[in-house]
């Protein structure tokens, strides 16, 4: 939509402070869940480190696309379009 | 068993039924004290079977109580009052009653335990309902809750059906596990499968919830599905097709949540989603699994009840306005109701300390133990998907993005303390599961830890990095914009389907009429009828002709008699000697023969 420079002040530090979030985030899984610490996990990927974070971008952008370009053209109808 | 004289759906029921008589202060001081007895009624119950009666040789349990029933009573109960609180400042007998009505009739699907009373409850249920939808009175919730009702009556018939050939094979109307063997069972598993809004045949969901009033929602969210997801649990537990059924319900949805406008809608798609992963733990069917549905429809009905209440309280302050489109910047105005939907938020989307943390990742587990692999990436997606669609999308297009220049106050005080309520209730759940859920829920399983390192870490990932996608798609002009439209659904089949299909009857069977009318009506009745009265006169002139002839009546008389016997024969009319003749000859020949 709008892009960011016409977005006040706090958008653009709440957009800031989650970029950071998520370096840190990655940061961590790497650092300290890759190998030496037990996950628990019960499927192998679970020790991929980053995968979750992989998986929950790349599901939402997917989501996101799919719904855009494949679903909307489908079925979108003007809003009337059950009363006619 | 007499310490207890009155089952809490009763207490409801026919509680319920005094309230369009009161008024003000009495009436809510009545609606408040009908659940808070509920309750303590429920806390005196002991597991057993209680309030018996037969029914043309059938035992009627109008209580079976155990953990199974306990737990969602509970559940029901609190939410009933919570709805209550809410709904204080509705002028509308009609509306508090249907409340009530349908609250009841949930509490009664839970505690019957045959199928007899299950059915009957199971009915009403569908009848408070559609009370619900009707009482807002605009001709769109009309439209919707004559859908409403066609939809499920068609899929009670199917249940009814189903119930009695099941009573009919087994000889007995117990309500216990019944397995998809028979045709019974596949009705009856149909049945159920309407009212829990499975894939196709969710529809009436999608399509009737956002046309309920504001509060009758909070009810329309908690009961149905979930008096569904009750009813799987105790007759088809471990059926594995559910299992992909939930996949199915838990997915799907989501892409439609994506690019719906309407607000109420999009949580109503994100309601199917987290049924899903009910549906999904009961397929699955072990003690760990089972737990997770249990412990999901409780959170669930708590959390998705805030948002459809924040969103209801915006509504209500905005003078309906529900739609993306329609809204924004208003949490400078209403920053409580903001909070409350975060709140709601972010239970839904399963963030650590938030109520959906606790319940989902149960499920989520037991997939992962059974080794369902495929099974388990759905679900994450369908985890990384409603933070996307309900987490982020419902409290940024309301409380900020754009600012949509409405400019109103802060909802009122009674929907303030139910959705406080509420919003410390999915906290307090999700940060003391051990106190608050899972003590209540009811199959053997070892116990589970949510809060280990290694899962708030993952979970954090997955959820942080959904944000960063949906902020990136949004910066980047790729998230797609609000637009007011709507979004055919299955619903399509029997809307427009069903327009289509009166116009096919119409030309084809008006025109069988036409040509029907044009061949027997209009062609051989008159027919028959030109010959009855011609007919004679035909035949007498016909004969008489040659007479004429013979006797040389000159032709203009000849012209004037045949004119006179038509006319006369026509009328039935002849000279007294002619018939008096004509007797005669009559019985002449009745005489010699």
């Amino acid at each position: 939509m709008s892009d960011s420079s016409h977005r006040p002040k706090s958008a653009r530090r709440i957009v800031a402070a989650l970029f950071i979030t998520c370096g840190i985030g990655v940061l961590l899984d790497f650092l300290f869940l890759s190998e030496s610490f037990d996950k628990h996990a019960l499927f192998e990927w679970e020790n991929w480190p980053g995968f979750y974070a992989v998986y929950g971008f790349v599901a939402c952008v997917l989501l996101v696309l799919v719904s855009k370009y494949v679903l909307r053209p489908l079925v979108m109808r003007d809003e009337d379009y059950y009363d006619e | 068993m007499m310490s207890n004289p009155l089952p809490p759906q009763f207490i409801i029921l026919l509680g319920g039924l005094l309230i369009p008589f009161l008024k003000g202060k009495a009436r809510l001081v009545y609606m408040l004290a009908l659940p808070a007895f509920a309750f303590f009624n429920y806390l005196s119950l002991e597991e057993g079977i209680y309030w018996t009666s037969s029914f043309m040789n059938f035992e009627l349990v109008f209580g079976r109580v155990d953990k199974i029933s306990l737990i969602f009573i509970n559940v029901f109960i609190i939410v009933t009052a919570i709805a209550v609180i809410y709904n204080s400042h509705v002028k509308e007998r009609l509306e508090h009653f249907s409340g009530f009505l349908y609250a009841g009739s949930a509490m009664g699907v839970i505690l019957a335990g045959d199928l007899i009373t299950f059915f009957v409850f199971w009915e009403l249920l569908t009848v408070g309902a559609a009370f619900l939808i009707l009482v807002r009175k605009s001709a769109t919730s009309m439209g919707a809750a004559l859908r409403y009702l066609l939809v499920h009556v068609l899929g009670g018939l199917i249940l009814l059906a189903g119930i009695i050939l099941h009573i009919n094979e087994t000889g007995s109307a117990a309500f216990t596990a019944i397995g998809l063997d028979s045709v019974a069972s596949y009705l009856i598993f149909f049945g159920f499968g309407v009212n829990c809004a499975w894939p196709i045949l969710h529809s009436w969901l999608s399509d009737s919830y956002p046309e309920s009033t504001v509060g009758g929602i909070v009810f329309m969210a908690t009961f149905t599905t979930k008096a569904a997801i009750y009813a799987l649990m105790r007759g088809f537990p471990g059926e594995p097709s559910l299992i992909w059924i939930g996949v199915g319900m838990a997915t799907f949805p989501i892409f439609y949540a994506v690019i719906e406008n309407d607000l109420r809608r999009v949580l109503a798609y994100s309601l199917i989603n987290q049924v899903g992963f009910m549906v999904v733990g009961i397929g699955i069917g072990t003690g760990l699994s089972m737990n997770g549905s249990a412990a999901h429809v409780y959170s669930d009905i708590l959390f998705k009840g805030l948002l459809f209440m924040s969103v209801g309280a915006v509504m209500h302050q905005t003078g309906g306005k529900a739609k993306a489109t329609e809204l924004g910047g208003l949490f400078r105005c209403m920053p409580f109701t903001g909070v409350c939907c975060i709140i709601g938020a972010a239970s839904i989307s399963a963030f650590p300390l938030f109520s959906g943390f606790v319940s989902k990742s149960i499920i989520m587990t037991a997939a992962a133990e059974g080794h369902h692999a495929i099974v388990w990436l759905a679900l994450l997606f369908a985890s990384a998907g409603v933070f996307h669609h309900a987490g982020i999308k419902i409290p940024f297009f309301v409380f900020f993005s754009h600012d949509s220049g409405i400019r109103v106050k802060e909802a009122p005080m009674n929907m303030r303390i139910a959705m406080g309520i509420t919003a410390v209730a999915c906290i307090a759940i999700g940060i003391f599961p051990n106190q608050t859920i899972y003590p209540l829920l009811p199959f053997d399983a070892p116990a589970y830890h949510p809060y280990t390192f290694a899962h708030i870490m993952a979970q954090s990932l997955l959820l942080l990095f959904s944000a960063l996608a949906f902020t990136l798609l949004l910066t980047g002009g790729i998230y797609p914009a609000e637009i007011r439209s709507v979004n055919i659904d299955s619903d399509w089949f029997y809307r427009k389907g069903g327009k289509w299909a009166y116009i096919l009857f119409d030309r084809t069977l008006n025109s069988l009429n036409a040509v029907a009318h044009k061949l027997l009506i209009a062609g051989t009745v008159s027919k028959l009828c030109q010959i009855a009265k011609e007919g004679p006169a035909y035949i007498l002139t016909a004969l008489l002709t040659p007479i004429w002839e013979l006797s040389g009546t000159p032709p203009d008389q000849r012209e004037k008699l045949r004119e006179n016997l038509n006319e006369n024969i026509q009328n039935g009319v002849f000279p007294i000697g002619i018939t008096a003749c004509l007797s005669v000859v009559l019985l002449g020949i009745l005489f010699f023969f």
